[in-house]
């Protein structure tokens, strides 16, 4: 039983794996597929696409324009660009690859739940636009698995936008492109002709309505399991034929995949560490096959509600403005276009987060964060985590023992608590350094650190404000809110949020927070509560490790001899600063070491333009501007650790409404209620 | 020498439609007491070549339905046998019966032969209001011998165009801002002294040409406090000489299409400028309106036929001083009268090319599968410059709205061949009948010239999968233009109420998807959406054609009607998706119009469409020119 079930609504998803029971695994590969197709155009066939993209006029026009080379050889070479390009999607190899699959799923998971209704209203959505699928990314599986849940319920299977390194994978490669990835090139820069080719080649099949397209609005795989700041190229590609009048409208549909446990967690980890992930390659995946000897629970695939582009983009933007030029030339789309650009794919990856599933065990890892560090290696029996569930549901013990037993590299279970796994030392005989220690003990932190990550966006936005009435010690609103803002831009990239709707977001913190009891608000005040005192602690908390491995970083910067940095050296300088404060014990977190993490304080010292580019790769700081940020966020350092204890009841429902208790742990749990509703804004 | 029917026996039917749509019209005598006449002597009447048998009476009630379109004698109903019938003699139609007419409306618009919205039958005098004369000016009018009237009935006449809401608000009897007084000049200068008297006493004047204005360009403006004169130019109708030599006509302004082409043909000439309202629409509302005729290919649009005009404005009379076939002085002036809609003056005189009429016409048709492929031979027409005296493309929905008006057949024959032009169409070239369209053509020109350019233009066709289909149904085609307007009354007799709006686009290729096609597919899908939307049950009959091609686009029209029974507020409703679809056009790609005007429908978007320094330009222009807004019927700017 695994505890995920808890959290379901047994109403609306249903298990692909059970399902699969019914029929066996090659009487799945073979069922009659036969879903029904984009009724907006004349069908089209795989093999029309890359003809219909050479014979373009947008590629007419760049292929004339390419004045390095002769006609025939840009012309050779866009043939080239979109041979190595182009899925091959082919029905058999649907086939087969939902035959591996079902073998491979069925080892590793315990279950898929799949909620029925966004299935249904996906397949009606395809019929009537061309459909954009948006997951999240936060395994290889993601595709996979949406391909093959949408190949169990009779939709078209999508044409999938992949990593180049996927292609070079032998066998693998060409069966993922057959079963419809296309591949795409990282750091595509300035090659102005592959550019056109990738994006011609993404117009047409939206515009053909030929497959549903998918891809990343995140561009990448999270390594810390929490969203990124999305990526707008392909985003600007698949909605160009909707701003252009090619198409009425186009369907967007955000896929929240949720996993109780990542099948890379450890790589991850690594990864964030600075140890490189392995090439991929088939025979590395071959090496991977032990990884298809755990357990990994059940996943979730929670198909967002498709929302119309036509819609969204009212009043936003003027399609006029294609009217002057020929619609089949280049053209760089207006400020106008960008940010409604920028915010539809900000609000895909927030739809993302709201569509994920909150499992106990992400609740689980924010507490056992919120533990001091140093505390948590030295006495661990000491720390310990009650889950009482409400009655009526599987009982806390069970939730917390599957958790435990399905994260048992992470936890352990004993006498009803949950005491954190900390590597037995293997008695080596080599004496290591301290700071290879360092790092060890760091990964499991790390991991435990993404788990928490899953349920970071439901708090983010009131702990926020916690953070800005601790600091401030303010009440009166403006301050609050001009702080908010403050935190809000300076963690942009640890934190997804839309541009230019703070202050939605300030009010919906407020809001959150009063629901709850925890403040009090007035047109001019928000002012802490009684209820107050112990929820806003729990928040801060959650935000600490980010402000005290900014505060790292800050530091770093304000050296004495550092003045010219570039993002390549910041890294491991960074992380030898964090190594070295963490064994002098006035570093309590392992995320300062989190590569993730230091890169993001870079980027957002750019956009602060604290950095600023001298050249290619080469920034100056601007140490006052650093020194100023690290003065105001400083005043959050002195934080109350009183509250690292906590008890916590969740009851989660799919668009969550985690409702849970917490007391201080020296007292009896005497459950205050603390609700959180997330809006639904949408 | 013209309408040589040798051979297929059917051609030169276009001047025999003309002379049906004319032909049973008589002057009739005035007896309204308030009318006072006077006879105007035309200047330069050495040449006035004929002046009788014109269309239209200053009581134009008396011929031409108050509430709705076209003749008092001409309008479908359905019989006692519940068959659909097309009253009159006017028209080929005229006294048929058309069977599948019955099933079609109940087909496309659920509508129920049952639950009948019928019009308030006679205007209530009471429903106006009483006229606010301006005394002074009735006195000094008065004396010009002019005649005028303030009867409620002519009042309410000049007080509407075409639009759905004028006509809706009409058979439900209702009445608003109506002009106060209706003038008829018999010449220019007629006009000259209604336009010194209308700014010595400040009364606004509102010219009136034919009355078949669909872009609210006739309405009152409801904040207009003075006394409003309608000036109903319909008395101006004399061709005042036709010029051989050169080939051009000089003609009063308030003479309709219909005359203009009749009087014209009885000396063997034509100006060939053909609009669908020509029955009724005056030369001086073309000029004023920017209008197109069905066979520009061949003739042009207005603007290329017009060689000089004559207008009278607040500030005096505004013309060229010379006939030449182009000038280099400056901007053109005629280009400030043209497109002006009544804002700056009365069109008094105008003389256009004229040719000499064609030896032969010949109809034709051609069926495509679908109307992607339609649309890319017409582009192809286009490109090669072959296109026909008129080219035009129906999509499917028209297709089938064209055959649910075909007459009942009277032989088995007849039924026959098409049955079996049918079956060859659909089943044995696999042509599926929910997407298949139809091009209508009309070539003119001698008879051996007419049939190469049939042969280059089908051959063509038949690259984009286009099969011949025949003259009658390139002609039904065209006859559909003319009779459209009248089934819209029987429509709103039934709960339906429906439009056609026009624009002009791009044709802008993206591979073998053209603007033209996506323009046409995004305009109808948003009015079946925001149908739906807005509660509309039945889903409503959209659909469009491409009624003209040019080098670089093409006319795209756009019907769209629904049956509103069960809504509340059905007009409102009606204009938020008119609204919709203009938003849609102009997000296309596609003009504001292309030849219906601006007029103040379509008034909130000229800013966005000639920019602030082009409204500017026009601002500027018509404060010099009628500083005090004596033409201020409000349209345009």
């Amino acid at each position: 039983l695994s505890f995920s079930i808890l959290v379901k609504n047994e109403e609306e998803f249903v298990d692909v794996l059970e399902e699969l029971m019914h029929s066996g695994d090659l009487g799945h590969a073979l069922r009659t597929f036969s879903p029904s197709p984009y009724n907006g155009g004349p069908p089209c066939s795989a093999a029309d696409l890359p003809k219909a993209v050479l014979e373009s006029q947008y590629l007419r026009y760049v292929i004339a324009t390419e004045k390095a080379l002769s006609l025939e050889e840009v012309r050779e070479e866009a043939s080239v660009i979109l041979e190595e390009m182009s899925q091959k999607l082919q029905m058999g190899f649907i086939r087969l690859m939902a035959y591996m699959l079902s073998k491979v799923l069925k080892r590793i998971l315990t279950g898929i739940h799949v909620n029925t209704e966004g299935l249904n209203a996906l397949k009606q959505a395809v019929q009537e636009s061309p459909v954009i699928l948006l997951p999240n990314h936060r395994s290889y599986l993601d595709f996979l698995v949406i391909s093959y849940v949408m190949f169990t319920y009779d939709i078209p299977v999508p044409v999938i936008a992949a990593g180049m390194a996927l292609s070079k994978m032998r066998v693998v490669g060409e069966i993922i492109s057959r079963s419809g990835a296309f591949f795409i090139r990282r750091a595509i820069g300035s090659d102005k002709l592959y550019w056109a080719v990738l994006s011609e080649y993404v117009k047409t099949i939206v515009r053909k309505g030929f497959a549903p397209v998918e891809f990343y609005v995140e561009g990448l795989r999270s390594r810390t399991l929490k969203s990124l700041m999305p990526k707008l190229g392909m985003m600007h590609m698949v909605l160009e034929p909707f701003f252009k009048g090619e198409v009425y409208d186009v369907t967007l549909v955000p896929v929240s995949l949720s996993y109780d446990r990542v099948l890379e967690e450890f790589l991850l980890a690594q990864e964030l560490l600075g140890i490189p992930k392995p090439k991929e390659s088939t025979t590395g995946l071959l090496k991977a096959r032990k990884v298809l000897q755990e357990d990994y629970g059940s996943m979730h695939v929670n198909f967002g509600r498709p929302m119309s582009v036509r819609h969204l983009c009212r009043g936003k933007i003027n399609r006029g403005q294609y009217n002057l030029v020929p619609r089949d030339l280049p053209q760089k789309p207006s400020g106008e276009v960008q940010a409604c650009v920028s915010w539809l794919a900000h609000l895909m990856v927030r739809m993302q987060e709201e569509g994920a599933l909150i499992s106990p065990w992400s609740l689980m890892a924010s507490l056992l964060l919120q533990a001091p560090a140093a505390a948590l290696t030295e006495h661990a029996h000491e720390h310990t985590m009650w889950t009482p569930f409400s009655p009526g549901k599987v009982p806390e013990q069970e939730v917390m023992s599957s958790a435990a037993a399905l994260h048992h590299s992470l936890v352990r279970l004993q006498a009803g608590r949950v005491h954190l796994v900390q590597g037995e030392e293997d008695e080596r005989e080599d004496p290591r350094r301290p700071e290879e220690d360092v790092t060890k003990a760091a990964v499991p932190m790390l991991m435990l650190a993404c788990y928490r990550n899953q349920c970071l966006h439901v708090f983010v936005r009131p702990a926020l404000l916690a953070v800005a009435i601790h600091v401030t010690k303010s009440v009166q609103r403006d301050e609050l809110f001009a702080f908010f803002c403050f935190l809000r831009d300076l963690f942009a990239n640890e934190f997804i949020s839309i541009p230019g709707e703070s202050s939605q977001d300030f009010e919906e913190a407020c809001v959150l927070l009063r629901t709850c009891g925890a403040v009090h608000t007035s047109e001019q005040e928000v002012t802490v509560s009684d209820v107050g005192l112990e929820v806003l602690p729990f928040l801060q908390d959650l935000l600490q490790p980010f402000i005290d491995s900014y505060q790292v970083m800050f530091r770093y910067l304000c050296k004495d001899g550092v003045h010219v940095v570039s993002e390549k050296q910041f890294v491991p300088a960074v992380r030898n600063l964090a190594t070295k404060l963490i064994l002098s014990g006035e570093l309590h977190t392992h995320e300062a070491l989190s590569s993730d993490m230091q890169k993001n304080v870079f980027s957002a010292l750019r956009r602060l333009e604290t950095l600023t580019q001298l050249k290619l790769n080469e920034y100056r700081v601007n140490k006052a501007a650093v020194g100023q940020i690290s003065d105001i966020l400083c005043e959050s350092d002195d934080l109350v650790e009183e509250h690292c204890y906590l008890v916590l009841t969740c009851e989660l429902k799919m668009r969550f409404m985690p409702l849970f208790v917490f007391t201080a742990p020296t007292e009896e749990p005497h459950g205050f209620s603390f609700l959180f509703s997330a809006p639904h804004r949408w | 020498m013209a309408s040589n029917s040798s051979g297929s026996g059917s051609q030169g039917r276009a001047p025999q439609r003309l002379r049906i749509i004319a032909g049973h019209l008589q002057r009739p005598v005035d007896v309204d007491a308030t009318v006072s006449a006077a006879e105007c002597k035309a200047q330069g009447g050495e040449a006035d070549v004929a002046s009788d048998g014109k269309s239209v009476p200053k009581r134009r009630q008396e011929i031409m339905k108050w509430n709705g379109w076209g003749y008092s004698d001409t309008k479908f109903l359905f019989n006692k046998k519940g068959q659909a019938e097309f009253t009159g003699k006017r028209y080929k139609l005229s006294g048929m019966i058309i069977p599948a007419l019955k099933e079609w409306m109940e087909g496309t618009f659920g509508t129920n032969m049952q639950h009948k919205s019928l019009a308030t039958p006679a205007l209530t005098r009471t429903a106006v209001q009483p006229p606010t004369l301006n005394e002074a000016f009735v006195e000094e009018l008065k004396s010009t011998g002019v005649p005028f009237s303030h009867d409620a009935e002519d009042r309410v006449f000049r007080a509407h165009g075409h639009c759905l809401h004028e006509i809706f608000a009409l058979r439900e009897g209702k009445v608003g801002r109506v002009p106060d007084l209706v003038v008829w000049p018999n010449c220019h200068n007629d006009v000259v002294k209604i336009v010194e008297l209308a700014c010595k006493h400040n009364v606004c004047l509102i010219p009136y040409g034919g009355g078949t204005s669909v872009s609210s360009a006739l309405e009152c403006p409801q904040e207009e406090t003075r006394s409003i004169v309608s000036v109903d130019t319909s008395q101006m109708n004399r061709i005042l000489w036709i010029d051989e030599k050169n080939l051009t006509a000089h003609m009063e302004a308030g003479i309709v299409g219909q005359d203009l082409e009749r009087l014209l043909n009885e000396s063997g000439y034509c100006t060939g400028h053909e609009p669908d309202s020509m029955e009724f629409s005056s030369l001086g509302g073309w000029v004023a309106t920017r209008a197109s005729g069905m066979k520009k290919n061949i003739y042009g649009n207005i603007e290329d036929l017009v060689i000089h005009v004559k207008m009278v404005t607040p500030q005096g009379v505004v013309e060229k001083s010379c006939q030449g076939p182009r000038m280099s002085t400056g901007p053109d002036i005629h280009h400030f009268i043209m497109g002006s809609e009544g804002t700056l003056g009365v069109v008094t005189e105008v003389t256009m090319k004229i040719r000499p009429m064609p030896e032969y016409q010949k109809y034709g048709s051609v069926v495509f599968p679908n109307f992607e492929q339609g649309v890319a031979c017409l582009r192809e027409v286009a490109r090669q410059r072959c296109a026909p005296a008129s080219i035009r493309l129906m999509d499917n929905e028209q297709f089938k709205f064209g055959h649910a008006l075909k007459p009942q057949v009277s032989s088995m024959f007849t039924s026959f061949l098409e049955g079996l032009k049918k079956f060859y169409i659909t089943k044995f070239k696999g042509f599926d009948p929910d997407c298949l369209c139809v091009a209508t053509l009309l070539f003119e020109g001698n008879r051996e010239k007419v049939l190469q350019h049939e042969k280059q233009v089908y051959d063509i066709a038949a690259k984009f999968g286009g099969l011949a289909a025949g003259e009658d149904n390139g002609q039904r085609g065209y006859m559909l233009t003319f009779v459209i307007a009248y089934l819209r009354d029987l429509g709103m007799d039934y709960y339906v109420i429906g439009e056609s709006f026009e624009t002009s686009v791009p044709w802008d290729s993206v591979y073998y998807i053209f603007r033209v096609l996506d323009i046409c597919r995004n305009v109808k899908a948003r009015i079946i959406r925001e149908c739906k939307d807005k509660g509309v049950q039945f889903q409503p009959f959209s659909t469009c054609r491409v009624t003209q091609t040019y080098d670089a686009g093409a006319c795209v029209y756009f019907y769209f009607a629904f049956n509103y029974r069960g809504l509340s507020d059905p007009v409102h409703m009606f204009e938020e998706v008119e609204h919709a679809a203009r938003e849609e056009i102009l997000a296309n790609g596609g003009s504001l119009s292309h030849h219906h005007g601006v007029g103040k429908l379509r008034k909130a978007w000229m800013r966005e469409t000639v920019s602030d320094v082009g409204m500017g330009m026009l601002k500027s222009v018509k404060d010099y020119v009628d500083p005090n807004n004596i033409f201020g019927n409000g349209n345009l700017l």
